[in-house]
């Protein structure tokens, strides 16, 4: 069993590129002056030639990205979700998508667990923003052997993708030794029949408490990790809805376009099911440290659990 | 430049017009005015500027073209076709359903594109990559980007000014087509761009204004791009929008607009006119 670290996921992302430069010697890492906080500075330390700090200049950067792409390079463009994902979204649409250019767009600090920074540095759409560019892969890694194997395969995915990476160090629940990562396979975390909870990212780690805590209860949940919210496992997904008749999706980011979106999308087409979302209620962020946020807007174990057992007991949603 | 040689060029610029021209007719739309302004830097960069091979366009060691003002696309699909990249039947073809040649350049459809362009101010960023890539690699190719004079309004292309100068990046010539219009009036009146030159300077380029219409400045000032060490360049022509389609010539409204059976009749023989004054030379 590997052992159990707490990590921010923007740390393993650092690590992982650093670890793999020697082998992946077309990878070339750019910065817009977050290096230290989004720690793409990790590879900078060890790989200075091929790392560019571009600035503040993110919509510059997304460009720059895509024009080493198209001379045979694979560039990861880091920035804060915020910037990475909106400001330069029209960027990554056009520069980057269109031409399927093999770009990898990074989006740190990505949720309310920025935490103090407040509701501007709070980017609660990224996972909706990239969903809809055609060709767009969307990863949510949950902990620090997720993200290190998602970086990974995203260097030997041809194509762009989205890496979203978080500020708030979390518990590690993988196992290293026999943890494998397939782009757009979801991971059942815990086999269950009565409901299915779908997390992502940094909400998986707080699901897998809730289940712990509703099996106490006699709750049977099933829980699915899903690191790839695009392409979706929309097979394990209709599988659990048959199953357990009932789905609830958690996620750090606004309950429009994001993970919710995409299980019911997924739902609605092929066995419609309830299913309630759990997320950030279309609101903005504001200050305040990243526990106390993710329980204000109940994304932790306790809502979930809460949310889950009323939902059992209702007849219909 | 020889006279011949001279001559030459002006026929295959005037062959580029006309290739616009018969493009954004057949596509009822297209941008005729600056396909025109930039027909002879188009002319000069693929026959004789850049190191290019039609039969083999991804050679990693050819010489990069982004059109950052992608909607001058009729005047690029006319020179690469004249290149040989593809047949100038396509022209023909231009926006049509199904067809190779898009609205703005496709990359990934088009032989000879070097990059999607079209959202104004990206194409810019695309080509400060590509030089990058080469410094990384230590390879000599040149990457050469065209913006519009009414682009360089957009903050990106500032950005990406910043970012080559800072990079050091004289493997880099960006041209800007000065042709003083854009869609909703002259420059000066709609963004104020100007002066242009000097902004450049202040960012770090080695700066060149010429008149973009006469081969022996455009020749020398790519020559002298080339020795230019350090810092990248810029070379700002002086165009005409419309240039020698009588009734396009300086008119704001051929910036988006398509010509009609009469007027395209008019253009060709506009343009017909000044391909046989050259060769009666």
């Amino acid at each position: 069993m590997a052992e159990m670290v707490k990590k921010a996921t923007r740390e393993s992302y650092g690590e992982a590129l650093a670890e793999l430069s020697e082998k992946y010697p077309q990878v070339v890492v750019l910065d817009a002056d977050l290096a230290a906080a989004t720690k793409s500075g990790v590879f900078k330390k060890a790989c200075p030639e091929r790392f560019i700090d571009c600035g503040i200049a993110e919509c510059n950067m997304v460009g720059v990205a895509a024009g080493l792409a198209a001379c045979g390079k694979i560039p990861f463009a880091t920035s804060f979700a915020m910037f990475s994902t909106g400001r330069a979204y029209e960027q990554v649409r056009n520069s980057v998508g269109y031409p399927k250019l093999n770009v990898k767009i990074v989006g740190s600090h990505a949720g309310i667990s920025v935490g103090e920074d407040g509701a501007t540095h709070q980017c609660n759409e990224d996972l909706a923003l990239m969903r809809t560019i055609p060709g767009m892969v969307v990863l949510n890694p949950a902990d620090h052997y997720e993200m290190k194997a998602a970086v990974k395969a995203a260097i030997e995915h041809n194509g762009p993708v989205y890496i979203r990476l978080g500020r708030l160090a979390v518990n590690s629940f993988n196992n290293s030794d026999d943890y494998k990562f397939e782009l757009g396979k979801g991971i059942t975390l815990r086999a269950g029949k009565d409901i299915t909870i779908v997390a992502t990212g940094l909400m998986v780690s707080r699901a897998l408490e809730a289940v712990k805590t509703l099996e106490e209860q006699g709750i049977d949940a099933r829980l699915i990790n899903i690191h790839t919210i695009k392409p979706l496992d929309r097979e394990l997904i209709v599988k659990a809805a048959k199953e357990t008749g009932k789905i609830i999706t958690v996620e750090e980011h606004n309950v429009i376009g994001g993970l919710g979106d995409a299980v019911c999308d997924a739902l609605c087409e092929e066995y419609p099911v309830p299913v309630i979302k759990i997320g950030v209620n279309d609101v903005y962020g504001h200050s305040g440290p990243a526990v106390d946020l993710l329980d204000e807007f109940g994304l932790n174990a306790a809502h979930i659990v809460e949310v889950t057992k009323k939902a059992i007991t209702k007849r219909s949603l | 430049m020889n006279k011949t040689e001279k001559k030459e060029l002006q026929k295959q610029a005037c062959k580029v017009r006309m290739g616009a021209i018969e493009g954004v007719y057949n596509a009822k739309s297209g941008h005729p005015g600056g396909s025109l302004s930039a027909a002879d830097l188009f002319t000069y960069l693929y026959f004789k500027e850049m190191k290019v091979d039609p039969k083999n366009p991804k050679d990693e060691n050819r010489d990069r073209f982004v059109l950052s003002k992608g909607h001058c696309a009729p005047g690029l699909y006319a020179i690469l076709a004249l290149r040989g990249y593809f047949p100038m039947d396509e022209m023909k073809k231009l926006r049509h359903i199904g067809a190779m040649l898009q609205g703005h350049p496709d990359m990934k459809g088009t032989p000879g594109i070097d990059m999607s362009t079209g959202s104004l101010g990206q194409g810019v960023s695309a080509a400060c990559g590509m030089a990058a890539a080469g410094k990384m690699d230590h390879k000599d190719y040149r990457v050469y980007s065209m913006l519009g004079d009414g682009e360089i309004e957009e903050g990106q292309v500032w950005e990406a000014a910043m970012f080559a100068a800072h990079q050091n990046l004289d493997n880099l010539c960006l041209v800007v087509d000065n042709n003083g219009l854009q869609i909703d009036g002259t420059v000066a009146e709609v963004g104020g761009p100007e002066p242009i030159d000097e902004k450049f300077r202040s960012f770090g380029f080695d700066v060149q204004v010429i008149d973009g219409h006469n081969f022996d400045e455009i020749e020398a000032a790519f020559n002298h791009a080339k020795t230019v060490k350090g810092q990248p360049s810029v070379i700002i022509a002086k165009t005409v929008k419309g240039k020698d389609v009588s009734y396009m010539e300086n008119q704001v409204g051929w910036h988006g607009t398509a010509p009609n059976a009469e007027q395209y009749e008019t253009a060709m023989q506009d343009l017909n006119k000044v391909l046989a004054g050259l060769e009666a030379e």
